[in-house]
């Protein structure tokens, strides 16, 4: 297979992504649908190392799992301490700062 | 293909990778603030719950000012122009100066950050943050801690971290340096903002909507990294403008690289459409925290889009500029009329920053030398003027903490008013009156956008200066011309605080009437530009 599909793939992963992180309630799953965009960039990122034969796109891939750990740790921290005050992970729910 | 080539030759070197050179000593900066966050979180491991306040505040001051001055020392004495840590770091004038600029801002929100007030009160130790993050607001647990007067000091290293990666992501000469600083910066801010002692719903609301959309754009800039590599081949900056310049490879690839990985820099500053954050983080966050990231996050977003726009998209300017001036205006505009209708202070002043995020695209857009420089001293002026007005908010207080209101503000300048003078001066440096350092700094911005022939955009930022200049005038209208309420709130002014706003105050001043020497500074830091 030649590296343009894992590159549509790519796109389409990162396309479910963004339209989840929009339309889905739960901070968690929202927040699902941000590691799911991010791993959608680790696939563009190996497929583009493979087309131009240097290694730079695989360490970059490397990096970009560590931070993904990183923002897991901090972000579960946030949505658990909001769940523990409010006993809901709903995105609809925080809403006391508007306008 | 030739993947497998690089791999057998590494591996035909019987596996052993040159270890890459570190100039340590222009690297320093961030290698001392890196390390007193690290000596700050083996405090918080070792050191007694009651002594650790003592120790992380010391750790942090010099931490920030030893980095801030082998910064000057670095610019003073070489006037460096060279790329570090194998390319990964630009070390020249523009990133050294707007270093210094954000060590210098940090030291002063510091000073917001470390007050406790006057003392005890009731056994709690009085403060800005909350004394245990992960007790239940209102619960058993922390009414046990507030009584034991055991308040955690997470906050310092949290703050050492996030400046960190502030002094990183504009010195990043390669995207993936600037994406790993952006998430140093970003991830630790939005702990901080959830940690405010009062109103927690809306200090934890901030961090998680401040969280969700930070990691949303973050994701965009990512994959906006991730296309630039599939043009270019490399994310060295300089490589990717050799590469425009060549004009090879997929253009389709690069103009949405371009527009992805701008989303994720406008939405860090706070541009229009991707402000939304921005009100909201800024009032639920704890108020030295805002401070913090209204002058320190804004410069450090400032420096890294100029660095990307400067040097790598710099050939692209006719691609890049409708777009951008698209959002220059919707920044102003929207900013400044926004922020008319708003009736809490915080928020009003967060509508303001993104009003300044505008003004400052002018700057961005202007792609010369003149438009660097006056940049930077923008920066400056603004930074020194939002932490003040910031640090001025914390001291008005309510029964129930900071008095967020407007109509609380009401009678303020005849109550004292010492404090509602300085802040109406900071106002006026916000609206950009001549003798503030608001007018020099938008004066430099705007002759630069002219002579750049941007003067249509010159136009509607008066327009909305003065549209700005009206809400500004409203708050000092309603604080020296209104009867003060007879319950309204006290100024409770803690020692450090009342030294922020004297800093603050002081280089407003200075910055409005002696501009020269910081102009002269600002010019001499850009005259070689950016390294390549």
């Amino acid at each position: 297979m030649s590296p343009g599909h894992y590159l549509a793939l790519s796109a389409i992963l990162f396309t479910i992504g963004a339209l989840g992180v929009l339309v889905r309630r739960n901070a968690l799953v929202v927040f699902m649908c941000v590691e799911l965009m991010l791993n959608a960039t680790n696939l563009a990122f190996i497929s583009f190392s493979r087309m131009h034969g240097n290694l730079d796109g695989q360490i970059i891939a490397f990096f970009v799992m560590v931070v993904a750990a990183a923002e897991v740790v901090v972000g579960l921290a946030i949505i658990m301490t909001v769940f523990r005050t409010r006993r809901s992970a709903s995105v609809d729910d925080v809403n006391l700062l508007k306008y | 293909m030739s993947t497998s080539s690089h791999v057998s030759a590494v591996l035909a070197q019987g596996g052993e990778i040159p270890a890459p050179h570190i100039e340590y000593g222009q690297v320093a900066p961030m290698l001392l603030v890196f390390g007193a966050a690290v000596l700050g979180v083996l405090v918080e491991a070792l050191v007694g719950r009651r002594s650790r306040y003592f120790v992380q505040v010391p750790i942090a001051f010099l931490g920030l000012g030893a980095a801030f001055v082998w910064t000057i020392v670095l610019g003073w004495r070489e006037n460096p122009h060279s790329v570090a840590a194998e390319g990964a770091l630009g070390v020249d004038g523009p990133t050294l100066f707007l270093q210094g600029t954000i060590l210098v801002l940090a030291l002063v929100s510091l000073l917001l950050i470390a007050d406790r007030g006057t003392g005890r009160t009731g056994g709690a130790v009085e403060g800005h943050f909350a004394a245990q993050a992960s007790a239940l607001p209102g619960s058993e647990a922390e009414q046990r801690t507030a009584e034991a007067g055991a308040v955690q000091t997470e906050v310092y290293p949290l703050m050492m971290f996030a400046v960190g990666g502030m002094i990183m992501f504009p010195a990043s000469n390669d995207l993936l340096t600037m994406f790993v600083a952006l998430e140093v910066l970003s991830l630790p801010l939005y702990l901080l903002c959830g940690l405010a002692r009062r109103r927690r719903l809306l200090s934890q609301e901030a961090a998680v909507k401040y969280f969700l959309l930070g990691a949303f754009s973050s994701a965009f800039f990512l994959y906006g990294i991730a296309l630039l590599y599939g043009y270019a081949g490399s994310v060295r900056l300089s490589d990717i403008a050799a590469q425009i310049a060549r004009d090879a490879g997929n253009e389709s690839l690069l103009l949405a690289g371009v527009a992805l990985l701008s989303v994720g820099l406008l939405f860090k500053l706070g541009g229009v459409p991707f402000h939304m954050w921005k009100p909201d983080v800024y009032q639920g966050a704890p108020t030295p925290i805002t401070a913090l990231m209204a002058s320190c996050t804004v410069v450090s977003a400032f420096g890294a889009i100029v660095r990307v726009y400067y040097v790598a998209f710099e050939t692209l300017e006719w691609d890049w500029r409708p777009f951008m001036w698209a959002v220059a205006i919707l920044t102003m505009v929207v900013g400044s009329i926004v922020a008319i209708t708003q009736t809490d202070i915080k928020r009003m002043l967060a509508y303001s920053s993104i009003a300044h995020a505008g003004f400052l695209l002018l700057g961005v857009i202007a792609t010369s030398p003149n438009g660097l420089s006056s940049t930077l001293f923008y920066l400056l002026a603004y930074g020194f003027a939002s932490v003040g007005a910031f640090a001025i908010v914390t001291m008005v207080r309510d029964a129930g903490g900071e008095a967020g209101h407007l109509s609380r503000w009401a009678g303020l300048g005849k109550r004292s008013p010492v404090v509602a003078g300085t802040f109406a001066f900071f106002l006026l440096a916000f609206a950009g009156i001549p003798l503030t350092s608001g007018f020099t700094g938008k004066f430099a911005v705007f002759k630069a956008a002219v002579e750049e022939g941007a003067t249509p955009l010159v136009i509607v930022a008066v327009i909305a200066s003065a549209v700005a200049a009206f809400f500004y005038v409203r708050v000092i209208v309603l604080m020296f011309f209104n009867d003060p309420d007879p319950d309204g709130p006290v100024v409770v002014a803690g020692p450090a605080t009342a030294v922020a706003v004297a800093l603050g105050l002081t280089a407003t001043v200075v910055l409005g009437v002696l501009p020269q020497p910081i102009l002269d500074l600002a010019g001499q830091a850009t005259t070689d530009m950016f390294v390549r």
